[in-house]
């Protein structure tokens, strides 16, 4: 328990050891540790930036979705309307030509028969006048009554 | 198994003796002794240490470190939050000489734990086999250096050799006289101060020397208790294995936190040194 020559060989060795240690021990082993914590704290830094940059990313992907979802909506919108309008004014025009082809044959019709109307009168008229002819031959001429028989016509 | 062993007095006296040698003829130079066993033991500890950290300082890599190297790391870490927690200056020696002192110093501790006769049993054995000696009983060895005076006093020491080395780097030397002369007392009238001054140096130079002083025997006189504990329990005979078993698990407690307050007072110490008031 007397204190002797050991406390200066301890002394020695614990100036060694912490010398050692100063050297070659904590340095490295430190500067390791710091090294990789800085390390880690970049690796999370950068976690936490691509999760912000993903989420970025998600809004707008589901905003670009949601305004082509949109415009579709727009578009086929579009479409029917253009669709209706277009049967609409075919329907239209549809009419209109029946209704041309319908008055046209009407008109047809009624200047046929008014060509008949005129031949049939035309003959009635000549052959009223033939009529008359073999009538009056025996007894007047067919200029001196032709005025009579113009008037017939017109009647007729 | 020679006779003196058999009585408790001598079993523990044993025990309690280092192995010395002599370095002069004189028998009466007690100075000129080496205690053989404490310098093996601690220095053996202190390369364990120095081999445990170096080698993981030499592996200690950015990718994802092993478990063992996790374990090194924390202790390291741990040091470190203490070193800069209590310590505001900048030093590149606080920081590894905390270390050493918490790991040298618990590793040290931690032989308390091994079964007091094992070794010296082995060493016994072996001494007699190898025809040094012609009993067991003549091989004297304390495994544990730090119930060695010795080997605390040799680190108080040394922390007080830092304590005034940083004391006078940073306030000089006259700042360092001052400190020692001119508190806590001071009065104005110059008279009245030179009167002073003797009292006042004497409370400084008991407070200064206390630090050394309070270090080595608080950590001696903690493990050399335990450590006489431990042999008056394994001098009890069949019943010591209960017992021994309860003082070793609260011993576990004993041998972390001297090893602990060491460091943290080094620190303490040397950032009081280290600070200009």
């Amino acid at each position: 328990m007397n204190i002797n020559a050991t406390l200066i060989g301890e002394l020695i060795a614990f100036i060694v050891f912490v010398w050692f240690c100063m050297k070659y021990v904590w340095p490295p082993l430190n500067g390791a540790i710091e090294e990789r914590q800085k390390k880690i704290e970049d690796g999370l830094a950068a976690s936490d930036q691509a999760e912000k940059d993903l989420q970025l990313a998600r809004d707008k992907a589901t905003a670009q979705l949601k305004e082509a979802k949109s415009q579709a909506a727009e578009i086929i919108e579009q479409a029917k309307k253009r669709a209706t309008q277009v049967v609409d004014e075919e329907t239209q025009r549809g009419h209109e030509e029946r209704e041309n082809i319908i008055a046209q044959g009407h008109s047809e019709i009624e200047a046929e028969r008014n060509r008949v109307k005129e031949d049939l009168r035309k003959q009635v008229a000549s052959l009223a006048i033939i009529g008359a002819e073999k009538i009056i031959e025996r007894e007047i001429n067919e200029a001196a009554h032709s005025d009579i028989v113009e008037k017939l016509v017109a009647e007729l | 198994m020679a006779a003196e062993e058999q009585t408790l007095q001598g079993y523990i006296k044993h025990h309690l003796t280092n192995g010395q040698v002599a370095l002069t003829d004189d028998p009466t130079n007690t100075f000129m002794v080496l205690n053989v066993d404490t310098l093996a033991w601690s220095i053996g500890l202190g390369l364990i240490f120095l081999w445990i950290f170096k080698g993981a300082a030499n592996k200690a890599t950015l990718g994802v470190p092993g478990k063992w190297q996790c374990l090194i790391e924390m202790v390291v870490e741990f040091v470190d939050q203490n070193v800069k927690d209590t310590f505001h200056g900048k030093s590149r020696l606080i920081a590894p000489l905390a270390l050493t002192i918490f790991v040298w110093v618990f590793l040290m501790n931690l032989m308390d734990l091994i079964p007091v006769d094992f070794l010296p049993w082995i060493a016994g054995q072996v001494g007699v086999a190898s025809g040094a000696v012609e009993s067991s009983h003549d091989i004297y060895m304390k495994v544990v250096p730090t119930t060695d005076l010795n080997l605390t006093a040799a680190l108080a020491l040394g922390v007080f050799a830092l304590i005034i080395f940083y004391s006078i780097r940073v306030k000089g030397v006259m700042g360092f006289v001052k400190e020692l002369t001119l508190n806590p007392f001071s009065a104005k009238n110059p008279v009245l101060q030179a009167l002073l001054i003797p009292i006042n140096f004497v409370m400084e130079a008991i407070t200064l020397i206390a630090r050394p002083i309070s270090l080595s025997l608080r950590l001696f006189g903690n493990l050399y208790a335990g450590e006489l504990i431990f042999i008056l329990i394994a001098a009890i005979g069949l019943f010591q294995l209960p017992l021994h078993f309860v003082w070793a698990v609260f011993h576990i407690l004993v041998i972390v936190l001297q090893a602990f307050i060491f460091m943290m007072l080094t620190i303490v110490y040397l950032s009081l040194a280290s600070t200009d008031h």
